[in-house]
């Protein structure tokens, strides 16, 4: 019986690993690895961009800004992505070998599941550091009736909802939590994976939405994507300006015109716009950027994957909308292809100097 | 010592929670099938068979790369996990009498209880780490290491049972000795040996730990075994904690297929033992 | 050969001790060695595997074990950032889990076992036993996906309502039920060690000589206290070893306790709050550690995971081998 079966075992194993006319075996395989929080524009663009130019199959696994960090501080990853930026200390660990390329901006809003609260909930920074320091522990607390009149809270235990991974998206809310709240910077601080003093943990942004969707009275924190996909209420935060602000493409984009007047030809990106003064600006905003090598290593790869990323930072912009990513503002792009002129192989610059995209 | 109506009742109704506890015990695996079925047969298309994953909110998409993905990487770890198991497990029925078999046997035995997660740390540290990547290679590596003493186990139990007076009778009609066992023993214990391949096939095919951070995943078709790849339980796990329904929905039509496959492997590996049982 | 003197005796055989009769019969072929050598080489890559790990385990681990020493099981604060690692959490939530795992389990299999040697008729033990056996082949991400999107809503909205106005004292059960939590956790898990502590202590139980039960209802034992007062303490030590054995599989289960338990680090007394296991930290945060440091202490939580399950087990089947010596379902069990 083993004799019968164990050619045919072979040959199926051999067959599989041949097949060369099933989808995506292309020429150039490009990997990259990082946040959750712009997966889905990510993958837009890779299925835009490689439906233009089939022989390229680029390969983003969605694991988390501190998995895209450290893949690709550990070179495992052509390219990395995260929306917590390296820290000096991280750059020192690559020897500064990396640059900091802004893709898009995204905002992330405090989502809960209250079924029987139908208008959206309305938050400030103290209230939401008292939450997630598990110190308001129930939805009626008089401080958020305070700011909610005329919305009957229910009597429900507060399940606070955070992200079990390494994330960018933790990075941007306990950025703007330590802004707002001395005591969140004392206790917990910024960064992309911190000591929680309360609540469940998920795994990615995904994870994060589905726990408090199956959560009745959970509160978490996604990109606003993620709350919109799967239908879970968010709430509106007061910005700096004293507004309160519902998550949205203008008011993303408010939130970075602020930090224009302040970026210079030599910025390294990593600029954090949470707070941003502005009546309409919301205060939960952030570029997500991707990682790049400074000096490249790898000439399969290397010219492929700056087009790419010049592709996405220009015609694939138009494709952040529909998605409520906020493009990047007009100057932003201009440094961007500055910057990228700069990497460069074996000494030489991938980008020709005259570079201008793809005309494809 | 009390009234013998109250014994009769007292065991009477002890029985009746004998029962009960049969009854309960396999309460979960109706529910898992009811539920495996009802929802997820309704996916099962020609898409999910035939079709990658795809963004969020983009129609079709299946679950071909994460089949295919299993199919490989089961398939290499049986090709290194096997030959070292059932190698092993004749080692230890014919020639494992002494101090260098119960080192071997209780190697065994402590592999086959150690948890598929620190299997799968052992393969990180050994092949994704120095490679500098994640392969399905370090994940079919991280498969064999489980095969391997599950099979040599089941090999030495079915080898052993052979009578003794087949192979004196071998060694009476002039074989070597390698020869008996290879050709005699062996061709004799075939059926019980593969039965026991193939329940531990079963029971790797379904393993998500191990391939967590060693094949990762890919949302792409691969059959690159230099390259992350997708597996079938692995996907499952992914789509299960995300939050979209129709990842949840391919979720269960995985585990369907997925649970078809174990149960298949093991219905035939069943009734092939009992066959020869009965034959015999 | 030369021809016989005339005076000697024809042909009486020459004086062979047995040892050397059955050297001269047995036909050595240099095919032996080989084979031999060839399945001993074969046989070797087992020890090695196992070496091959615990020395995998113990270089990655090596970072956090010169850190934070043994305190590092001691220390409950697990804080990436600051650099700061304890497991006491995972150990404490590993042992608490698989600990309500065995509670829920044992008297669920035990009487499922006696059912099926002791009660049920002859027609329906082979089905019943299959069906329980069956539960061992269902992969854990399936007892996940079912835990999540059946067993947890059943838990949290329809059993835990019920019960909360009496359990809601105890410390076991304080504090509000969100759903993921150690019961659920310990509940999965139940279900998935259920088959192998009752598929052994059957084994177990078959073991016990018929004398000893028909002696029993010789001497008028109804049925039932046959079993209680002589068959179960018969084979205690070995039901006692499934029991083990049970243990040592909770312990080391990922995937099903990753999808249920809640993902906490936090020591708590009460079954409806969050918890972590080892496995479960492991699963959740190791492609992605940031630091080397926290990737070594995860190591480190994985060796102590190593070392905790393989003397679980080799107490397990010590226990067993006392009883049901070698059986083929004893091992394969295993």
């Amino acid at each position: 019986m083993t004799r019968r079966f164990l050619p045919i075992a072979l040959a199926a194993v051999a067959a599989v690993s041949a097949a060369p006319t099933l989808p995506a075996q292309a020429n150039i395989r490009v990997t990259g690895a990082g946040a959750t929080f712009p997966y889905p524009i990510y993958s837009k663009w890779v299925l835009e961009y490689t439906s233009l130019h089939p022989n390229i199959q680029i390969n983003y696994a969605s694991i988390g800004s501190g998995g895209g960090i450290r893949q690709f501080s550990d070179r495992t990853v052509d390219f990395g992505a995260s929306d917590g930026p390296m820290t000096d200390s991280m750059i020192a660990a690559v020897h500064g070998n990396v640059v900091h390329i802004p893709t898009v901006l995204g905002s992330v809003v405090p989502t809960y599941n209250l079924p029987g609260v139908t208008r959206p909930l309305r938050f400030t920074g103290d209230l939401l550091a008292g939450i997630f320091l598990g110190q308001i522990t129930n939805w009626n607390d008089s401080r958020i009736a305070a700011m909610n009149p005329g919305v009957t809270l229910p009597d429900q235990d507060i399940v606070v909802v955070h992200r079990s991974d390494g994330s960018g998206t933790t990075y941007i809310w306990t950025d703007y939590l330590s802004k707002v709240s001395t005591e969140w910077s004392r206790r917990v601080g910024k960064a992309t994976s911190v000591n929680w003093p309360v609540g469940l943990g998920g795994q990615g942004n995904p994870g994060v939405a589905a726990t408090v969707s199956r959560t009745p009275g959970a509160i978490g924190y996604v990109e606003l994507i993620y709350a919109i996909q799967t239908h879970t209420a968010y709430g509106l935060v007061r910005n700096r300006a004293g507004n309160f602000v519902q998550a949205s493409l203008a008011s993303t984009t408010a939130a970075a015109a602020a930090a224009m007047a302040s970026i210079g030809a030599d910025t390294d990106f990593r600029i954090s716009i949470t707070d941003a003064d502005g009546a309409d600006a919301y205060p939960i905003a952030s570029f997500t950027w991707l990682l790049l090598p400074k000096q490249m290593t790898n000439p399969a790869t290397a010219r492929p994957l700056l087009e790419f990323v010049w592709w996405a930072t220009h015609d694939g912009q138009r494709y952040a909308q529909a998605l409520d990513y906020a493009p990047l503002p007009a100057p932003v792009v201009a440094l961007i292809e500055a910057r990228l002129r700069t990497l460069t192989l074996n000494g030489a610059p991938v980008l020709p100097a005259n570079y201008g995209g793809r005309r494809r | 010592m009390a009234s013998p109506a109250t014994r009769r009742i007292v065991g009477a109704a002890m029985t009746g929670a004998t029962y009960g506890a049969a009854a309960l015990a396999i309460v979960p695996l109706a529910a898992i099938l009811v539920m495996l079925l009802t929802k997820g047969a309704g996916s099962l298309d020609w898409d999910f068979f035939t079709r990658s994953a795809v963004p969020v909110g983009e129609p079709g998409g299946g679950f071909a790369h994460a089949i295919v993905g299993t199919l490989l990487v089961v398939g290499v770890a049986c090709a290194i996990g096997i030959p070292i198991g059932v190698g092993a497990g004749i080692f230890l029925a014919e020639f494992g009498g002494g101090r260098f078999g119960w080192v071997v046997r209780f190697v065994a035995d402590t592999l086959n209880g150690t948890p598929s997660i620190v299997i799968g740390i052992f393969a990180w540290a050994w092949i994704v780490r120095p490679a500098g990547r994640f392969t399905a290679l370090a994940g079919s590596v991280a498969l064999a290491c489980i095969l391997a003493p599950l099979v040599a186990r089941t090999t030495e139990e079915m080898v052993r049972l052979v009578p003794n007076s087949l192979r004196e009778a071998a060694l009476a009609l002039g074989y070597p000795r390698w020869r008996t066992s290879l050709t005699v023993v062996a061709r004799t214990a075939r059926a019980g040996i593969v039965t026991g391949c193939l329940v531990a096939i079963a029971r790797v095919a379904g393993e998500t730990a191990p391939l967590l951070f060693t094949a990762l995943g890919n949302q792409f078709f691969s059959t690159n075994l230099l390259q992350p790849i997708a597996a079938l339980p692995l996907q499952i796990y992914v789509y299960a904690l995300g939050p979209y329904e129709e990842w949840h929905r391919q979720a269960w039509a995985g585990a369907l297929v997925l649970i078809l496959l174990v149960l298949i492997l093991g219905t035939i590996a069943r009734v092939a033992t009992r066959s020869r049982h009965e034959r015999a | 050969m030369t021809a016989l003197a005339p005076e000697q005796p024809l042909a009486r055989a020459p004086r062979v001790s047995t040892a050397e009769r059955w050297r001269d019969l047995r036909i050595v072929s240099p095919g032996d060695a080989v084979y031999r050598v060839a399945l001993m080489l074969l046989a070797l890559v087992l020890p090695l595997l196992l070496l091959a790990i615990v020395g995998g385990l113990v270089v990655g681990a090596w970072p956090a074990i010169r850190q934070f020493q043994l305190g590092f099981l001691f220390r409950s604060t697990w804080d990436p950032v600051a650099g700061q690692f304890g497991a006491l959490p995972l150990i404490f939530g590993t042992l608490y889990s698989s600990l309500v795992a065995i509670v829920i389990a044992v008297p669920l299999a035990l009487g499922a076992a006696i059912f099926l040697t002791e009660f049920a008729p002859r027609w329906m033990r082979t089905p019943v036993g299959t069906l329980i056996e069956l539960l061992a082949g269902v992969p854990s991400v399936i007892y996940g996906l079912w835990g999540l999107f059946v067993l947890v809503p059943l838990l949290r909205d329809v059993i835990w309502p019920v019960v909360k106005p009496v359990l809601r004292w105890l410390p076991f059960f304080s504090g509000p039920f969100y759903g993921p939590s150690v019961l659920a956790g310990g509940t999965i898990l139940a279900v998935m060690v259920l088959p192998y502590v009752a598929a052994v202590s059957r084994e177990v139980l078959r073991a016990v000589p018929p004398a000893q039960r028909e002696a029993a209802l010789a001497l008028g034992a109804t049925r039932w206290e046959a079993v209680w007062t002589v068959v179960l303490p018969y084979g205690r030590a070995g039901i006692f070893g499934a029991v083990v054995l049970g243990l040592g599989r909770a312990l080391g289960e990922t995937m099903a306790v990753t999808m249920l338990i809640g993902n906490r680090h936090e020591i708590s007394l009460s079954l409806v709050q969050p918890g972590y296991t080892i496995a479960a930290a492991i699963a959740n945060e190791f492609a992605e550690a940031v630091s080397s440091l926290h990737l070594s202490a995860l190591v480190y939580c994985g060796l102590v995971l190593f070392v905790i399950t393989v003397c679980v087990n080799a107490a397990a089947r010590w226990l067993i081998w006392r009883v049901a010596r070698g059986s083929a379902a004893g091992s394969a069990a295993l």
